[in-house]
């Protein structure tokens, strides 16, 4: 936890409310995010209990499992679940726009321009927390290979049709949930726990009602008591007022309410298939009946997280976004556009495990990643910039002076201005250290100027006086172009590092995994999952291995 | 072979070893082979007699580092070592070698690794390794600081060459990533592990050898890093007790700074303890206090004694190790007000730096600031056992640890809480137990500081 963090946490509990860590919005919220709050068995975290869905706030749809132990019921579920999602999912298929690219020829290593297809817009997964994320991860695994009554060999237990489909969405959404930054698929908590600080811990915040009471208490009441009335009050019944936002359910309800229900539930079944022929009719109507308390019951324990996690959406949406937000979405869009492609193409389900190859190019596109989504913050956001500031890795002041001086040692004599910065923070910049300019939004011409370095030549932190040379971006000729050196009574930024995302090494292709790595896929000595095929082998623009890595990259 | 077998004088037992280990490289049957080496037992030096000897034999050979230090030091080496050697130094185009590895006539840098293909030996860093393309594989690499690199580096370069001398010393600190990567833990080809698990994990016929002897730790101090962090591989001092010492020249004024100093010249350890207190990481008391122990350190005239004769501790040959960047810059501030040279290019100047970037560095004198010190809890972070040994193990003489009294109640209070994985094998020691360990040993060596 960073300094800054720490001190708006104690403000948090000072102010008795949640303090603002972001003056803007860092990740991209879909104008019509399916919001879905899943429930799962207690005890049985892949058994899913119930699933509370949809676009529209007024009218959530809500699936659920009457008994969870039971697979057909389950995979009845499965399918109502596939029913609603995938049309959502799959209808940002159909709007798409040309972008033009280039890409290595695999025989000559020429560039040659090729046009890809990028989906205009990509779906949005919201669940209440990280549990949800991780339970439609479990959801994915547990259905992706599932055989159907289509395929050739369907086995002995073939579940309805759409089922696997979703399984490999979901898988996919899971996936893309670990690429730092991503939207496609956001936990509430993570959202807002990113953009305000609590007075009390991120265990804690964990609790979607409680962090939602900080952030914005009722009425009359503060942060800390209205998130232990969320946490803890119950009524007559002895059943919360506020109950946990999932896929785990209050043991208290499982004791007092559900686990009767499911019992009753259980005795209708088994007097329908004990009763008979002229009492059929009652004994179905009965087993209707309890299912449809399990269901009210579920509904009841259900809406009050669904209300807080749309509460939450309006909270995020009150926020502008951030100016490189929608620069990261297109990344999902490129996920989205990748992986409708991979289905189409008919390519198998995601394997059960990541090949050495497909785990180290995953792992760095998660490292790019996170530096970008760090960078990409701090220069979207005063606040975030402001760690850094804190921490001396970055400093922002006035232009005290400027003078003009001049690189001499080559042919034609290069600007070299030197500029004084008065700043009251504190940074790292012994002499000698590289420091990067930051730029405010760009004009109205929209045009970003050159990125711009310089080099610290005096520190004095007693007097709070950097001296800078500019050492590029000022154009190509003998005077620096206009614009390009601060002038005096100028507010200036620069930072201690890069202002730019290294590229990743190059990777084996899978086929090629060395010694080191027990040789390739399927061979002898590799542990588990051997991938046919593979997933991530090719697409309709691939060119050889490289280009097929570097696309892969962008669509995971 | 016990590596700790008293009977065989060290330079023997080590002697032995080194042999094993180049015909192993010469002429084993397997692919790699791997070498543990704790804390300055030589690990360079048989770098450096391993890259001679494969060229002896009339072999190409390319050497993978970790950073950009370790390559041009070990270039250095190579090229004093061996004059007339051509040594290749390949970087990255916007990289700048040392002038250490500049200054032979046997080295010649580039970015490109065109311009190198004369050079019987190539040094480069894994980083700009992994971009190196159409070149032919060489049949012999040596991988420095292996422990160091990850898993996914190695996958990266391993395309480059037939079989590998691995080199490393696994109670430093393991690589890590900043991002989530738990879908592949208990995977052999797990990424974030470190480069030789999963070598060894993949090929089982590999048998790590272990170097028995530290050169660099005094007597004092290789039995506790032995203990404490290489339990399953001991190994002993090159040096026996009382071949190391310190001699003070200025009596001490009787404050607890000049006592621990006193107490660590005398025993080689000396923890200098602060009242309890919770702070934030630059705690500026504690700072202070470890910025004056050096400048007394100074001030007061120490003479290092040892195998290579007397030489007074001046300031490079000291160093201050902190846990975080930011308590490294506060010491360095701190030091800087007291008069003490942090900056190394007008002359000797003090090193003070972070556990990672101290790896693989050698002082007389160490003095750390503890990982545990003043704070209210203690994540993996702070609780890693690479982390410690590493601050713990880079002195030839004395170490002097200064911290906030409390860390062994802190200890107790947060027990290590690490989901055990699958397929994952434990790490042991923990960081928790060699905590522990490191602390009861201090505690005989503890002044306090009112």
């Amino acid at each position: 936890m960073s300094l800054l963090t720490t001190l708006a946490r104690l403000e948090a509990v000072h102010q008795d409310r949640a303090q603002p860590l972001a003056t803007v919005r860092h990740r991209h919220l879909s104008d019509r995010p399916m919001v879905v709050v899943p429930l799962a068995a207690a005890g049985e975290d892949g058994a899913p209990l119930a699933a509370m869905l949809g676009t529209d706030r007024d009218a959530p749809r809500l699936h659920v499992v009457p008994q969870p132990l039971d697979r057909d019921q389950r995979f009845a579920f499965l399918a109502a679940l596939a029913g609603d999602l995938l049309p959502y999912l799959e209808g940002y298929g159909e709007e798409t726009e040309q972008v033009e690219g280039t890409e290595k020829d695999p025989e000559t290593g020429e560039r040659l321009p090729v046009v890809r297809e990028l989906c205009a817009d990509a779906p949005q997964l919201v669940v209440p927390n990280s549990a949800g994320v991780h339970h439609l991860g479990l959801l994915g695994r547990s259905t992706r290979f599932r055989r159907t009554a289509d395929d050739a060999d369907a086995g002995p237990y073939p579940v309805p049709s759409r089922v696997p489909l979703l399984g490999r969405w979901l898988t996919h959404l899971r996936e893309r949930a670990e690429v730092p930054g991503s939207s496609m698929l956001l936990a509430m908590t993570a959202l807002l726990g990113r953009h305000w600080a609590t007075g009390q811990s991120h265990l804690e915040d964990q609790h979607l009602g409680a962090l939602l009471a900080w952030i914005a208490p009722p009425p009359g009441l503060g942060g800390a008591e209205a998130a232990r009335y969320a946490e803890s009050a119950r009524d007559g019944r002895g059943q919360l007022h506020c109950p946990p936002a999932g896929p785990a359910t209050d043991p208290r309800f499982d004791e007092k309410l559900l686990g009767p229900a499911v019992a009753r539930h259980d005795a209708a079944r088994a007097a329908l298939r004990a009763a008979p022929p002229g009492e059929a009719a009652r004994a179905e109507a009965h087993v209707r009946r309890t299912a449809d308390e399990v269901r009210g019951l579920l509904e009841q324990v259900l809406r009050p997280t669904w209300d807080q996690v749309w509460r939450g959406l309006d909270l995020l949406r009150a926020l502008p976004p951030g100016a490189r937000v929608a620069e990261r979405w297109e990344g999902d869009r490129w996920s989205y556009t990748g992986h409708r492609e991979r289905l189409a193409a008919g390519e198998p389900p995601q394997p059960r495990f990541d090949d050495a190859v497909t785990a180290a190019r995953k792992l760095a596109q998660r490292e790019r990643e996170q530096a970008r989504l760090d960078l990409q913050e701090a220069l979207d956001d005063p606040l975030a910039m402001a760690e850094h500031r804190l921490s001396g890795e970055a400093f922002a002041g006035t232009v005290e002076a400027v003078e003009a001086a001049y690189d001499t040692s080559g042919r034609t004599p290069k600007p070299r201005p030197l500029v004084t910065v008065r700043t009251g923070d504190r940074p790292h910049a012994d002499p000698g250290r590289e420091v990067h300019r930051v730029w405010g939004p760009p004009g109205e011409d929209g045009a970003a100027p050159a990125a711009q370095k310089a080099e610290v030549v005096r520190h004095d932190p007693a007097e709070g006086t950097v001296v800078l040379r500019l050492t590029s971006g000022m154009g190509r000729r003998r005077e620096p172009e206009p614009g390009t050196v601060p002038q005096p009574g100028d507010r200036v930024c620069f930072t201690l590092f890069e202002l730019s995302v290294r590229q990743a090494a190059p990777l084996p292709d899978p086929q090629n995994t060395p010694w080191t790595h027990g040789g390739p896929p399927g061979s002898a000595s590799a542990v588990p999952g051997p991938r046919p095929g593979g997933p991530h082998t090719g697409g309709p623009h691939t060119g050889g291995p490289a280009a097929a890595a570097a696309a892969d990259e962008e669509w995971e | 072979m016990n590596p700790a077998d008293p009977t065989a004088s060290p330079g023997a037992a080590a002697d032995r070893v080194t042999a094993e280990i180049l015909a192993a490289v010469l002429s084993g049957t397997e692919r790699g082979v791997v070498v543990d080496s704790p804390p300055g037992a030589g690990k360079s030096t048989l770098v450096v007699r391993a890259a001679r000897e494969l060229v002896a034999a009339g072999e190409r050979l390319m050497i993978v580092a970790q950073t950009n230090s370790q390559v041009d030091d070990l270039v250095d080496r190579l090229a004093t070592a061996a004059p007339d050697l051509p040594v290749g130094r390949l970087h990255s185009s916007d990289g700048r070698p040392a002038p250490e590895a500049l200054r032979h006539a046997g080295v010649t840098a580039s970015p490109r690794i065109g311009d190198l293909a004369e050079q019987q030996v190539v040094v480069s860093t894994a980083a700009k390794w992994q971009w190196v393309k159409d070149v032919d594989p060489w049949r012999h690499a040596i991988v420095d600081e292996a422990y160091q690199m990850r898993s996914d580096a190695l996958l990266a370069v391993a395309r480059l060459f037939e079989r590998a001398l691995f080199v490393g010393d696994p109670g430093q600190l393991d690589p890590f990533t900043v991002v989530g990567t738990d879908q592949w833990a208990g995977l052999s080809w797990d990424p974030s592990r470190s480069a030789v698990t999963a070598l060894l994990d993949h090929n089982p016929g590999i048998r790590p050898h272990n170097l028995p002897v530290s050169w660099r730790l005094p007597y004092s101090a290789a039995g506790l890093v032995s203990r404490a962090f290489y339990p399953f591989t001991p190994f002993r001092s090159g040096t026996g007790e009382g071949d190391r010492r310190l001699t003070v020249g200025a009596a001490g004024d009787g404050g607890p700074v000049d006592a621990v100093i006193d107490e660590a010249a005398e025993s080689g350890w000396g923890l200098l303890e602060l009242p309890a207190r919770h702070t934030v990481r630059t705690d500026p008391e504690a700072v202070h206090v470890v910025a004056r122990t050096v400048r007394r350190l100074l001030d007061r005239g120490l003479a290092a004694v040892s195998e290579k004769g007397t030489a007074p501790v001046t300031a490079d040959r000291i160093a201050v190790g902190t846990a975080h960047r930011d308590q490294a810059a506060a010491v360095r501030a701190a030091l800087t007000g007291l008069g003490v040279p942090v900056d190394g290019s007008p002359g000797p100047a003090v090193t003070v730096d972070t556990a990672n970037r101290l790896q693989g560095r050698e002082y007389d004198v160490t003095v750390v600031l503890h990982p545990l010190s003043g704070r209210p809890d203690a994540t993996a972070f702070h609780l890693e056992t690479g982390r410690l040994c590493v601050l713990a193990s880079r002195h030839r003489h004395a170490c002097i640890v200064v911290a906030r009294a409390g860390i062994a109640e802190l200890l107790d209070e947060h027990p290590s809480t690490e989901p055990v994985q699958l397929g994952v094998s434990v790490k042991f020691p923990d960081g928790w137990e060699a905590n522990h360990a490191v602390l009861a040993h201090l505690a005989e060596h503890r002044v306090g500081l009112r």
